[in-house]
């Protein structure tokens, strides 16, 4: 018997101390698997260059584009200028560094770029007990399956550039145990956003959550990353799903997975990874996957959540909470349900997957969206789009009335200018409703891609289910 | 980095929590790919009206929040996006140490690699200070503890190697780069397995 049962994260973090912590020095943290992108990965070239030094691991290193990047196809593939100077430069100071230092680039006409929490995944390199990191917090995403993966700033990124590594202190750990199934209409976006309204958006700062319990054994691969990837809207380090033959299945045959003898060696691995029974969090909370039903937030942090039926709760005093009501034009004590709705956003890191797509199609087809509705639907990668495209989704978005572009962030951020106009409202399927996030003076309501279509389709917040047959 | 021992200075306060990155510096900033230049845009959209000029009501545009050096915030200071251009544009600015409850993960390393202090204090400290913006404070790093202006000192926790990095004004990469040996050693027993 094993006499110290162990969590899944304790396992992860054992296997990459390349020197332990001790009370005056954090641990030297190995990493696996580094993901760059145009934003936050110039800085940290620049430091390269100015010490002399070269990128440790190219062959742990990949580099793609999606936040500043245009997602109109002629200025992707038809030679249409970028509009944005500044993104333009962005682009192609990524394309030079990537040629200085050696780093494999998925450029902006690449067949498999995408967003990077996207790619990694599709590709296969995000693997079962890696560590993986990224100067990006959606990072979290990967813990889906079961990696240890979390964002950085460019500081870092530099230091996993030069060494491979990273100074970390151990966090704690968070057990949130999900019983239950989730009823029809209500998606593993529901799902987070109900854990984060739970736990608050600090609740799980200095903490790496796992994700455990029958509704999220449940869950496909694309849910699980909805799941991991809005960790960080709790404040969590990371979050982690323990891998099992759904994410083995997922992961088969994906191109840069471990193929023959090798798969089977890893698997085995793999297997080990689980937490034990017994092992100790440092904290857990539970929750009932069935009682829940769509949600949607009605503020400007993930935390300000309610379910659909609900109404905007009386504000408790803080001024951040009036402020917040204020910004959004909402008032206590009313339902969010038919507050009409100017622009519906289906994409970002969170929602942009085949299965999101295919959901919001669901709902979408052989029907409008209402006059006056402005539906962008912005594929994850551009694996996602041709796969969308095969399924003849994109048909049905078009039909409706909404516009299909090609892959990136989009109007999560608008870095690209793909921006919600100020004072309209935005249901979107991305991850964050900070004032100006999607737009200065945007207000944005987050929901599931269920939500967003069916919101599409009457110009008013709807729930789902109305629609669904 | 300029070695950080003590840093005095009246206080600016914004009250309130969950301040995320996304108002420290909007995202359309984001397309510079230096390091320099983010303090003018530092809560850009708090700070100017839509034609550009500054918000009178705006704390940063009243005339006491000049020359100030250590902004006190409410809980959860920096949640959001790991984007370093938050503490770029806070030390761009002039700012020097944030005080809060609390802070989000990513933003307080960010910081601690810009030579950027957080302060972590209890609730009524907290309070004390949001009740009385502009109060001349001290941040001690020998002592790690933040002097009130009737002399009340009160201790905040900082890791002592994010410590020891501040006070010497050394930065973290020449550690890395020091453990090269162990690092090359790691990378031979992973290859063996």
């Amino acid at each position: 018997m094993n006499p110290q049962p162990k969590t899944m994260f304790e396992k992860v973090w054992a296997q990459h101390e390349v020197v332990p912590e001790t009370p005056d020095t954090p641990a030297v943290l190995y990493i696996d698997l580094h993901l760059i992108h145009e934003v936050t990965s110039p800085q940290a070239f620049a430091v390269l260059r100015e010490r002399g030094l070269r990128v440790r691991r190219t062959d742990l290193t990949l580099a793609t584009m999606d936040h500043s990047t245009p997602t109109r196809t002629e200025q992707v593939f038809g030679g249409a200028p970028i509009t944005i100077e500044s993104a333009a430069k962005q682009i192609r100071e990524l394309e030079r560094n990537c040629a200085e230092f050696g780093v494999e680039l998925l450029g902006l006409q690449h067949a498999s770029r995408g967003i990077v929490h996207v790619i990694g995944p599709e590709l296969g390199v995000t693997q079962p007990g890696k560590t993986v990191v990224c100067g990006d917090s959606h990072t979290s995403t990967h813990g889906a399956f079961g990696a240890l993966a979390f964002g950085i700033g460019s500081t870092e990124v530099g230091h996993v550039f030069a060494t491979q590594c990273l100074l970390q202190r151990k966090p704690r750990t968070l057990a949130v145990n999900v019983s239950g199934r989730l009823r029809p209409g209500v998606t593993a976006k529901d799902l987070i956003l109900g854990i984060i309204g739970k736990l608050g958006v600090a609740g799980g700062t200095g903490h790496v959550i796992e994700y455990r319990g029958e509704a999220i054994r449940a869950l496909d691969m694309d849910e699980r990353m909805t799941i991991c990837n809005m960790s960080i809207e709790a404040g969590a380090r990371a979050g982690m799903v323990a891998p099992d033959d759904t994410t083995y299945a997922y992961l088969k045959g994906t191109p840069r997975a471990p193929k023959g003898e090798a798969w089977e060696a890893a698997v085995e691995r793999w297997r080990q990874l689980p937490t034990d029974d017994g092992a100790r969090f440092d904290r857990e909370i539970d929750l009932d996957a069935s009682t829940l039903e769509p949600m949607i937030t009605y503020g400007t942090n993930p935390g300000m959540v309610i379910p659909i039926s609900g109404s905007v709760p009386a504000p408790n005093g803080d001024p951040a909470f009036a402020k917040s009501l204020a910004y959004m034009g909402f008032d206590a004590g009313t339902p969010l349900r038919d507050k009409p709705v100017n622009v519906v956003f289906i994409g970002s890191c969170t929602n942009s997957r085949l299965s999101d797509l295919r959901s919001a199609a669901r709902v979408l087809r052989g029907r409008k969206i209402a006059s006056g509705v402005k539906m962008l639907v912005v594929p994850g990668s551009q694996q996602v789009k041709r796969a969308a495209e095969a399924e003849g989704l994109h048909q049905i978005f078009l039909d409706a009335g909404a516009e299909w572009r090609e892959s990136g962030c989009s109007m999560c951020l608008g870095m690209n200018g793909d921006l919600v106009p100020p004072g309209q409202y935005s249901v979107s399927t991305s991850n964050r409703n900070f004032e100006g996030r999607q737009g200065t003076g945007a207000r944005t309501l987050l929901a599931s891609p269920l939500t967003a279509a069916a919101s599409a389709v009457r110009g008013r917040v709807t729930d789902p289910r109305e629609l669904l047959a | 980095m300029e070695p950080i021992k003590t840093i005095r200075s009246r206080t600016v306060v914004l009250p309130l929590e969950n301040i995320d990155t996304d108002q420290i510096i909007p995202a359309r900033f984001l397309r510079s790919t230096t390091r320099e230049g983010f303090g003018r845009n530092l809560f850009a959209d708090w700070r100017y009206d839509a034609s550009g000029a500054p918000k009178p009501d705006f704390v940063l545009n009243q005339p006491e929040a000049r020359g100030c050096t250590i902004l006190v915030a409410g809980r959860n200071f920096g949640c959001g996006s790991s984007r370093e251009h938050a503490p770029w544009a806070l030390t761009d600015y002039g700012f020097r140490a944030v005080v809060s409850t609390e802070f989000a993960d990513i933003f307080r390393n960010n910081a601690l690699k810009n030579g950027l202090v957080p302060v972590l204090v209890d609730e009524p400290t907290s309070r004390w200070l949001i009740e009385h913006p502009g109060a001349e404070i001290t941040i001690d790093l020998e002592t790690t503890s933040l002097a009130l202006p009737e002399g009340q000192r009160v201790s905040f926790p900082l890791e002592p190697f994010a410590r020891y990095c501040l006070m010497n004004g050394v930065d973290e990469l020449g550690f890395l780069l020091s453990k090269s040996a162990d690092i090359d050693a790691y990378e031979r027993r992973r290859a063996a397995v």
